[in-house]
This record gives C-alpha cells, structure tokens and sequence, in this order.
C-alpha cells in the first residue's frame, strides 16, 4: 500500500480559454497508515492536487501510482451529501457493506445518532461536514483523502473533530492525505508536513514529525510550528535549503 | 372545498352564458347531463373513453421512455447531440397534423399508426427537457459516486435519477396534456372509435349536447387522472424539498 506521485505540470483553462498553470513540481510517496498534510496559502491548487490523487482528473503532465485496489474514501471541501437521501442512507450508499454495529459506532464517534434519519438540508454546515467524514470512514478506506474537513467551522467543534478524525486515521491506520491552510492543524494530525508554494504549486518542504500524534505535547506541537511559520515567512535561501 | 366552489362556479357561468347565447349554441347543463346519461347507457360513453385511454397510455409511456433515454443520451455525450439536434429542431415543429397524416398514409388507417403519431408529437418535448435535466446534473455528485466506487447502476438510480425527477415530472405534465391534446385529432381523421371520433359524428350532426357530453367526459377523465396519479407522483418525489409557499 503505497502512493507515488511525481505530478511535474499541470495547466489549467479556465471558461475564458486562458491557460494557467496550478502544479509545478509535486513529488513524494506516502507509505501505509501514514498522514500526510498539506499545507499551503488559499487558491495554490490544493484541490487540484487531491483531485488527481482520487483519480477524478487525469489531465496532467507527470505520473500518480494510486495503491492498485485500495478502498478510497474522500471528504471534499463541500460535503457532497445526497439532499435527497437521508443520513443514514447517505452514508449507507457509499459503504454498503457496513454492518449496522459499526454504523452505531461511527455515528457515536461523530455524535450523528440523533440525526440518522433526517435530511442534509436540515442539517448545520458542521453536522453536514461530520455526515461527510462519517460516509469516508464507512467504507473502511485502505487510502484517506481530506480536503479543508474543519474549515469554517467554530473553534471548538473544529478541535472536537480533529480528535475524531485522529481517533478513526490510528484505529485503522489508514493512509491520509489532508489538506488545510491551518498550520494547528496539520501539525495536531499530519505524520509528515508538505509545505506547498503559492500557485502554481510545489512542495517547498517536506517535514517529517517522528512524535506519535497522541504523544505531542503542546510545547513540541509549538515548536513545529514556530519552525514551519519560519519556513513560510523565510528569505528565499532558506525555502531553497528547506526543498 | 376551494375545488367544490371553482367547479360551481364554471357550472354558474356556463348555465348563465348558454341563457344567454341560447340553447342552440350553447346547451344549458341538464341537456348535456342528459346526452352524457344516454350515452353511458347504451355502453358507447366508456367504450370510447376506454379506446381513448388506452391510446393515450400507449403513446405516452412509448413516447416518455424513449424520449427520456434519447434526452439523457443527448444531455451526456455530446456527438449524440450533435447528429440529434437538427431532428430534433424538425420533430418540435412539425406540426401535428401533419405527422397524424403522413402516419395513416405510410401505415395504413390503423392503431398502430394512430399510437405512433401520437407518440412523435410527444417525443421531441420529452427529449428536450430529459436533455436540460441531463445538462444540469451535479458534476460534484458524479464525482463523489465515482470517488466512492459506487457502481454505474446504483449512482444512476441514487445519485442522477433523483436530479432528473423534477426534470421527468416536467415532461410527463407537459407531455400529457400534449398527448390528451393530440390523440383527439389523430381518433378524428382516421379511427372508428374514441372520444375524438365521436365529438367529430357529433360535429357533422351538429349535436352540441353530445359533442359537450364527450368533450366534458373527457375532461373529468383528466383531471381525475392528473389529480390522483400525476400531482401525488410529484408529491413524492419532492417531499425532501423545503415545502414551497
């Protein structure tokens, strides 16, 4: 179970017909159970990027080895959910194989039980977020992908589902990708941290954290993050040095 | 009750109008009560009816689930759109007398001819609003089946036929009243029975209570349709909707 990628270009056109380049030079290999987090200013071309790895876009220059016949499991910006089917069935859609105890215990996890049987337009954008993450775990994925799952959420929430998500990724230990602006993030859940230029995009730094995620203390978490604020604001030879 | 009032009130006006206009235009509504009785009697009133309704089923679901699948094609592959749009264009506007004609030329004074003309007046709207529907399905839904491995089936009855039911309702409504429209021309110019050959005996008597009698027949049969099987039809298939005003 391994990803490869080596993505050298990739353009894009928008409904003008004017070209623009979003990818650069992406290139790492993540290796199973591990999380792996991007991190990058807004409009860089994350979104691109994951769409290319679930396999959704294959329009670009270079080369992606996905893990033949891994289970995907995918939360993406928008939560995506059908509006009309239910929770439950929602989630029950994409993972049909889920037995029911496993459904209670995920619903549990992400406090959803008391919402199974409602619609996702009545749902807060928060709830509809944890409906999202409940259908990715739901499939039991062998290979994650998360894009921005907490933002624009309240601070507390977001922190609550972080926890949540750190829970589901070592319980199965899954192979993650996610994708956040937020550096707390990505240094609370990442094993390795890719720091990603402004558009077109490439990976400045790849950080690994040998710290296990519930081993962190708060000082080391702020140290990493001193460290990355540092490489992000940092003169152009040390972002040279650091890729 | 709003119903009941809006129906007393159409046989108000119609009762004034025809003292009116007097009894030679216009029948009041006893003497079409009366025709529409004697027909029922005699058994010709549902035979008719019966021939007509089935003609109208017929053609609908022939021209419905064509028109769907070729909609849903056009809608999705581009190159299908292409060659099918000009034949298109020529069916939406080929009026429906002439189709009605060239059909009991071409296929002889039959049934199947009669059903197959209705159904090519139909099909072209079927076509276009199945093809609007298809354009306007949710590429971020298609990408989250594709991403979830759902198979082709399963996203195509979870994830796209719920976005193209609206879109279905739409064509069936409009399709309808097509089909109830037209299928009364096409019993008039070439089939022995139906309500629209009737109303057609009853023009060339110039029998006005017997032509009402049909025409007003025929249109509780519709509404008694549309109201039992097409709105709670749609009903259904809105009720995850916010309810609308």
């Amino acid at each position: 179970m391994r990803l490869e990628v080596d993505i050298t270009s990739k353009e894009y056109k928008n409904a003008a017909g004017e070209r623009h380049d979003v990818l650069a030079g992406i290139s790492f290999a993540l290796g199973a159970g591990e999380v792996g987090v991007f991190v990058g200013p807004s409009g860089c071309g994350k979104s691109t990027m994951l769409r290319i790895f679930a396999g959704l876009d294959h329009d670009y220059q270079g080369r992606v080895s996905r893990p033949a016949g891994a289970r995907l499991g995918m939360v993406f910006q928008e939560p995506r959910l059908l509006p009309w089917r239910s929770v439950e069935d929602n989630v029950r859609l994409a993972a049909p194989l889920a037995d029911e105890a496993k459904l209670s215990e995920l619903f549990a996890i992400l406090e959803l039980d008391a919402h199974r049987n409602h619609f996702p337009g009545e749902l807060s954008l928060g709830l509809a977020r944890r409906v999202a993450l409940a259908r990715a775990f739901a499939v039991e994925p062998d290979f994650l992908i998360l894009d921005e799952p907490l933002a624009s959420l309240d601070e507390a929430l977001a922190a609550r589902l972080r926890e949540q998500i750190a829970m589901l990724v070592d319980g199965r230990s899954v192979m993650t990708l996610l994708v956040t602006h937020d550096v707390d993030d990505a240094v609370r859940l990442g094993d390795r941290v890719f720091l990603l230029s402004p558009r077109p995009a490439r990976i400045l730094a790849d950080l690994p954290i040998p710290t296990p995620r519930s081993a962190r203390g708060e000082a080391e978490i702020a140290a990493i993050k001193a460290d990355i604020a540092r490489r992000i604001n940092g003169d152009r030879t040390e972002r040279d040095a650091a890729s | 009750m709003p119903r009941l009032l809006s129906f007393t009130v159409f046989v108000a006006t119609w009762w004034i109008a025809s003292l009116l206009a007097g009894d030679a235009k216009l029948p009041a509504p006893p003497a079409v009560l009366a025709a529409m009785i004697t027909e029922a009697k005699s058994g010709a009133l549902f035979l008719n009816l019966g021939a007509t309704l089935a003609r109208v089923a017929l053609a609908f679901v022939l021209a419905m689930s064509l028109g769907s699948a070729i909609g849903y094609l056009m809608g999705r592959v581009r190159l299908a759109n292409r060659i099918g749009d000009p034949w298109l264009i020529l069916l939406l506007n080929l009026p429906a007398l002439v189709v009605i004609v060239l059909a009991y030329i071409w296929a002889g004074l039959t049934e199947a001819a009669a059903i197959t003309a209705i159904a090519v007046n139909k099909l072209p709207t079927a076509v276009v609003t199945l093809r609007e529907g298809t354009r306007a399905l949710d590429a971020a839904l298609d990408e989250m089946a594709t991403v979830f491995a759902i198979p082709r089936w399963r996203a195509f009855r979870h994830v796209v036929l719920p976005q193209l039911a609206p879109y279905v309702a739409a064509a069936a409504r409009s399709g309808l009243s097509l089909v109830w429209k037209i299928v009364l021309v096409a019993e008039l110019l070439g089939r022995p029975n139906g309500v629209g050959f009737e109303i057609g005996v009853a023009f060339q008597l110039f029998d006005i209570p017997l032509l009402l009698a049909y025409s007003l027949s025929f249109a509780a049969v519709v509404l008694v349709i549309e109201t039992s099987l097409v709105q709670p039809f749609e009903a259904r298939l809105s009720r995850w909707r916010p309810r609308a005003a």
